[in-house]
């Protein structure tokens, strides 16, 4: 066991812990109310939701996925970058109105907002359900991004002393959001994010220096897997693919429940509108991340003996882990892994939240007990998040690791289809929610179809049109044939003269 | 919200300068390729990250044209 980095690992880890628990009295608020525990009090300014959203969106197994993926795939794994790049100029055009209407009306979460607009509880539960489905197995995929380090530190992580370190870091996360709500990690990703950084940057320019400079490590790649296979016999391949995989997963970031939760906790839109400015700082360490795939694949840092039998046990996702055993002193290591457990902790808290916060209003209060109070609200909120979080605990203990990874790709494709919805509610007055279920319901079962061809393998789907194979993200050809489908139903509801335009919003309480 | 005059809302000039980067990047086959090289590091790779600072200035120049100088939150 290395056990400089383990004393360094654990006494950071023990910090973020107090420091959670410590925040339920920052800015403090009156914690029966759901929007103080699940929102904070909407009341964070630019600079904490700048580590907020940062913190939530990068998440711990970003760090290991991304280059893990570069490192094994090559050029493909890059196109988180362009990702990244897509959304901020999208959201800047769509999430302040969300946040305006949201704030007017007391909404929590996107499916509030949906019940109001469409006066239709049955979309909002439809919003509500894929939201919570697609959360959870990314819960557990943050599991993985801790697993990998405690492994590196040199625990075993076989049998019930190898689960111990990962069961003890989750009931410290489990507490902590329970009590403090999203002021926990909001308090946490400030920490977090400079751990983060420090580690990142320290990476980047410290191993390029000893390996003699970006053109030795590039030059040491072969070539085909530097640049993605060009566009041939009417096959637009990887180039399609990468396309598709960059838009869609831009479309579909913003709309899962924890980025919204981020979003509306932002003390006003111009905050919002201030963030999306300088969020991009975050995208730039990831392409930064990305090129340690590369890094770690010009080192020839599976073939190290004695990073080997990591190798074997993680395959690719040793990558980043790998080269910071390598290249740095044990205390830094220490740092660099415990950087990567708690970007594991932030997200996975804010996830339950939002999970919670669905479950609570969506379904709860919709459907289960319409009459509770809001202390009653608000304590069903803080049970579901621990409930959430147990689930994802028990999913990583019993289940094997590919079902969660398969999961949340799938719920990428799923969550995907909740946009039509709800950027046609903040946009115009045209849609009826009978449409925009059929859409969803359509675009949901194609794109579960289309991901069960692979057997939850892959992602991508090759169209046949008109002599070409195009292929591309499951999830953008989903979210367009629900779009299609929800324009035809609407046409002909309007036709009849069936639609339902009761809407508990107007025009003025989006603009702000 | 302590907003002192509302925020302009977004014309085409506003969304074509958001839709820049976007475009920017998106263009694969475009900058599917090794050079020219910047510090070593092959065109494909410099060329998506320039736009992630560039994104930040597109959407900054954006912000300054819809909302009102002084208006925080």
């Amino acid at each position: 066991m290395n056990v400089v980095a383990s004393v360094v690992f654990i006494a950071l880890f023990v910090f973020i812990a107090i420091l959670g628990f410590a925040s339920a009295h920052w800015r403090k608020g009156d914690m029966s109310h759901l929007h103080e525990w699940g929102l904070g009090g909407r009341r964070f300014g630019a600079w904490i939701s700048w580590f907020l959203i940062g913190g939530d969106l990068y998440t711990a197994y970003t760090f290991i996925a991304v280059p893990a993926l570069v490192f094994g795939a090559g050029a493909l794994g890059f196109f988180a970058l362009p990702y990244t790049v897509v959304v901020y100029p999208m959201v800047f055009a769509i999430l302040p109105r969300l946040w305006v209407v949201a704030r007017k009306h007391n909404y929590v979460t996107a499916s509030d907002f949906v019940a109001g607009r469409f006066n239709s509880p049955a979309l909002a539960l439809a919003i509500a359900l894929t939201g919570i489905v697609a959360t959870m197995p990314y819960i557990a995929l943050q599991l993985v991004g801790i697993q990998v380090v405690i492994g590196g530190l040199g625990f075993p992580t076989h049998g019930f002393i190898g689960e111990l370190p990962l069961i003890i870091a989750f009931t410290v996360l489990a507490v902590f959001t329970y009590t403090s709500g999203l002021r926990a990690p909001a308090s946490i990703a400030v920490v977090k994010d400079l751990l983060v950084y420090i580690t990142i940057i320290a990476m980047i320019v410290i191993i390029p220096i000893k390996m003699g400079g970006f053109g030795n490590i590039f030059a040491a790649i072969p070539k085909e897997h530097l640049l993605l296979p060009p566009i041939k016999d009417g096959n637009t391949g990887m180039i399609s693919f990468y396309t598709s995989l960059a838009f869609g997963s831009a479309l579909a970031l913003m709309f899962y429940p924890h980025a919204t939760t981020a979003v509306l906790a932002a003390k006003g839109p111009n905050t919002l509108r201030r963030n999306w400015v300088f969020l991009p700082a975050y995208s730039f360490l990831l392409g930064l991340i990305a090129m340690l795939g590369y890094v770690a694949y010009a080192a020839g840092i599976d073939k190290l003996p004695e990073l080997a039998p990591y190798f074997a046990e993680y395959k690719a996702q040793f990558a980043m882990p790998g080269l910071l055993l390598h290249f740095f002193p044990s205390w830094f290591v220490g740092v660099g892994f415990a950087a990567v457990a708690i970007g594991a902790l932030v997200p996975a808290a804010i996830m339950s939240i939002a999970a919670a916060n669905l479950f609570t209003r969506n379904i709860y209060k919709a459907y289960i007990k319409p009459d509770c109070t809001v202390q009653q609200e608000t304590s069903m909120a803080k049970m579901f998040s621990l409930l959430v979080k147990f689930g994802a605990l028990m999913f990583i203990l019993f289940l094997p690791l590919t079902y969660a990874i398969q999961l949340q790709l799938l719920g990428g494709i799923l969550i995907l289809q909740t946009l039509p919805a709800i950027v046609s509610g903040i946009y115009t007055r045209w849609f009826d929610s009978k449409a925009l279920l059929l859409g969803w319901a359509v675009g949901l079962g194609w794109g579960i179809w289309a991901a069960s061809l692979t057997g939850f393998q892959k992602s991508g789907y090759a169209l046949h049109l008109g002599g070409w194979v195009i292929p591309a993200y499951i999830g953008l050809y989903a979210v367009i044939l629900n779009l299609v489908v929800a324009v035809i139903a609407n046409l002909a509801i309007r036709k009849l003269g069936v639609a339902n335009d009761n809407d508990a919003t107007e025009l003025a309480d989006y603009v702000g | 919200m302590h907003s002192t005059s509302t925020p302009h809302k977004l014309g085409w000039l506003q969304i074509l300068l958001l839709a820049i980067p976007c475009i920017a990047v998106l263009v694969v086959p475009w900058f599917n390729r090794l050079e020219p090289t910047l510090f070593g590091i092959p065109f494909f790779y410099w060329w998506q990250l320039v736009w992630v600072p560039l994104a930040g200035v597109f959407i900054g120049i954006v912000y300054k044209m819809v909302v009102p100088k002084g208006s925080g939150d």
